[in-house]
């Protein structure tokens, strides 16, 4: 062990590692994405959100020197995008899967083209927190150095969870979600709390893209995301619309991520494309396995225009 | 309402005739120059493979008389067709460098025989004596500045293991672990080098995972043939271990971690290419070369370089700016143990069965699928 050499151990050490450190902007993105799904509406942007957000928070922090800035930033601008597909969504006869779709190539392209003077340079980084101090492994202080996004991410979930069922706002969304008629029939305006709950998802997953480029990998580049945003949002189903689920999910997935490489560098060589497309396999068994042709998903808000 | 609507046809009316006048007052001043037009698959500014080509093309605007476009992130498909029907029918284009691997066959390959008398060069594509004759492959034994790098990397690492982030297993990167190895193995013969392919050329996520994971098992000195090394250099550099790095010089991301690195050298080239042209030479259709030709380079010594490795490294590098020096020679095992070169055989730079390459070399721990 002193010499730093744990073989074996590396795989699930790195599985660890990885579902802590990858996991963050799935877990930022299908949060928000609940939130708005909950209220009845699908965000397909919010890859463009995403991609946005890391641009913005690296632009910010690399400007003002102050990551955190850049967080608030990249969760404003994700915000600011939730609000221009509500605004969009809420005009008749607009389908919110489309409007999406054109949020998402509008938003990687901005982001591409405001970003081009950031790749160069060097930004200020998120701090991490040690949480590895009790060990003398390296290996297990490096997979415990956790940002503090991961913590508000996980904080967040259960969060999420209670106040879907306890609040007056978690009934809110959930009854623009299920019944507009409904929610109008209370009083509300369905399209207004859309609008708030598009905008939460747009913060959230603003602020999961600020983690990829100020934390993990780090640096603001055009193939950062990689599909990540649109990952997130499929990961909503698969989780039921549950955020505790999504907080499992997201582990799962960012575990599943960190397997190919961590594989490949104890010397199991064979199949390693097998072993990356690992979480995209995942996905395709719970669906399978889920799936059925006599009911809508369990769980799915009664609005959504995908199970409608 | 009505105001609105004329304010606007007119704007676009003046748009127009702006834009009329200007391309007809600039014609005549562009045709006097030489169009080139490079194009690239990523953004130009990636550190790594396009920024290298990037940098060629900004010594070529340096040159009077010369005009440079450039088209980012163009995709290996009938996308670069267009760019190049537009590079040549709406810029006057002469001479094109369509600057990625997936770009020569067909896409070059076809445009160089719509428009003969333009000239097409690419970079990294086999020309052979069927293909249009206005056409032509160029490309840089880089594996020379990554054996020196290997060497450098053999010296300092600590632990005797080293690490490889690679985006797939073909020729060219097979080629470069390859050279990398047996230079650090000239260094220190008991090194191994760990390799992990991530699968495709940009994958940030994995590229780190790759790099932590490598980290992990006590590997101490990186390296990487994927499009940017930035993520791999830099989550190196933050976990302690050291890099060498590729393409171009990433040593301002990690000042202190890079020990030096294999880098292009087309600063060196694109001129040389358009002064053949200039003085009505031909460029051959098949170019190649390595140090000694100023195809390639090797970064300066970060400080954490020893003084043997230096000496060591220097030494070698004389002898490929010299009278040549073989990497690949017999007898060399493949690390499933077959002897892949026979003892005795020298393969040279310039030996197509290099550019073939399908093996792993003795001390690379890794497979090819």
């Amino acid at each position: 062990m002193a010499d730093g050499n744990i073989g074996l151990w590396t795989v699930p050490l790195a599985v660890l590692g990885g579902a802590i450190r990858v996991s963050t902007p799935f877990l930022f993105v299908s949060l928000g994405e609940c939130i708005t799904e909950r209220s009845g509406r699908i965000n397909l942007g919010l890859e463009g959100t995403l991609v946005m957000g890391a641009m913005s928070a690296y632009g910010i922090s690399y400007l003002s020197g102050s990551p955190w800035l850049g967080v608030l930033a990249a969760g404003l601008t994700g915000a600011l995008l939730g609000a221009l597909h509500a605004g969009i969504c809420s005009l008749p006869r607009v389908n919110d899967v489309a409007v999406g779709i054109s949020l998402m190539l509008f938003g990687t392209g901005l982001a591409f083209f405001l970003g081009k003077p950031l790749i160069e340079p060097t930004a200020a980084r998120l701090p991490a927190i040690d949480f590895g101090w009790w060990s003398d492994v390296p290996q297990v202080r490096a997979a415990l150095r956790i940002n503090v996004l991961f913590l508000l991410g996980v904080a967040l979930a259960p969060i999420l969870f209670w106040a879907f069922k306890t609040t007056r706002w978690g009934l809110l969304i959930r009854t623009a979600g299920e019944s507009a008629d409904a929610a109008r029939a209370m009083g509300h305006s369905v399209l207004a709390i859309r609008l708030r709950a598009t905008m939460a998802g747009g913060f959230l997953a603003g602020i999961g893209g600020s983690f990829l480029s100020l934390f993990y990998p780090g640096s603001w580049n055009e193939g950062l995301s990689s599909g990540q945003g649109i990952t997130a949002v499929a990961l909503v189903i698969f989780a039921r619309w549950d955020p505790m689920l999504c907080l499992w999910a997201s582990l799962a997935f960012g575990g599943a991520a960190a397997l190919g490489p961590a594989l490949q560098s104890v010397g199991v060589t064979s199949g390693y494309h097998l072993f990356n497309a690992a979480p995209y396999i995942l996905t395709l068994l719970i669906m399978i396995i889920t799936c059925s042709p006599k009911r809508t998903l369990s769980g799915a808000p009664a609005e959504l225009s995908i199970t409608r | 309402m009505d105001f609105g609507r004329i304010s606007r046809r007119h704007l676009l009316q003046g748009g127009a005739a702006l834009t009329l006048g200007a391309a007809a007052g600039l014609r005549p001043a562009f045709a006097a120059e030489t169009t080139i037009g490079f194009i690239y698959v990523g953004s130009r500014d990636d550190y790594g493979y396009n920024q290298a080509h990037a940098q060629g093309a900004a010594a070529l605007k340096k040159l009077p008389g010369l005009k440079v476009i450039e088209e980012e992130k163009v995709p290996e498909t009938d996308a670069v067709e267009k760019t190049i029907e537009s590079m040549i029918n709406l810029d006057g284009a002469t001479l094109l460098f369509p600057t990625s691997f997936g770009y020569y066959n067909p896409h070059m390959i076809k445009m160089a025989a719509k428009y003969p008398k333009l000239r097409f060069e690419h970079c990294g594509g086999l020309w052979s004596e069927k293909d249009p004759k206005n056409a032509g492959s160029y490309f840089g034994y880089i594996d020379e500045a990554q054996y020196i790098a290997g060497i450098v990397a053999g010296y300092t690492s600590k632990s005797g293991k080293l690490g490889f982030v690679a985006a797939k297993p073909i020729p060219q990167v097979l080629r470069n672990i390859n050279a990398f190895t047996l230079g650090a193995r000239l260094a220190n013969p008991k090194a191994t080098t760990q390799v992990i392919f991530t699968g495709d050329w940009s994958m940030p996520v994995k590229e780190a995972e790759a790099t932590n994971s490598l980290i992990d098992q006590g590997v101490d000195v990186l390296t990487c043939h994927v499009d940017g090394p930035k993520t791999m250099v830099e989550n190196a550099a933050r976990r302690g271990a050291f890099v060498t790095g590729y393409h171009v010089n990433q040593s301002p991301l990690a000042p202190k971690a890079y020990l030096t690195g294999a880098e292009w050298n087309w600063e060196a080239l694109y001129p040389k290419f358009v002064k053949m042209l200039a003085a009505g030479e031909s460029i051959p259709n098949f170019y190649r070369g390595g140090l000694k030709e100023e195809l390639v380079k090797v970064s300066p010594y970060g400080e954490a370089v020893s003084e043997p490795a230096r000496k060591h490294a220097d030494e070698i590098k004389a002898k490929f700016l010299g009278d040549g020096y073989t990497i690949f020679k017999g007898p060399l095992k493949d690390n499933k143990g077959n002897t892949v070169i026979t003892a005795g055989t020298e393969r040279g730079q310039k030996d197509p069965e290099l550019e073939k390459m399908d093996y792993l070399v003795e001390g690379v721990i890794g497979a090819t699928s």
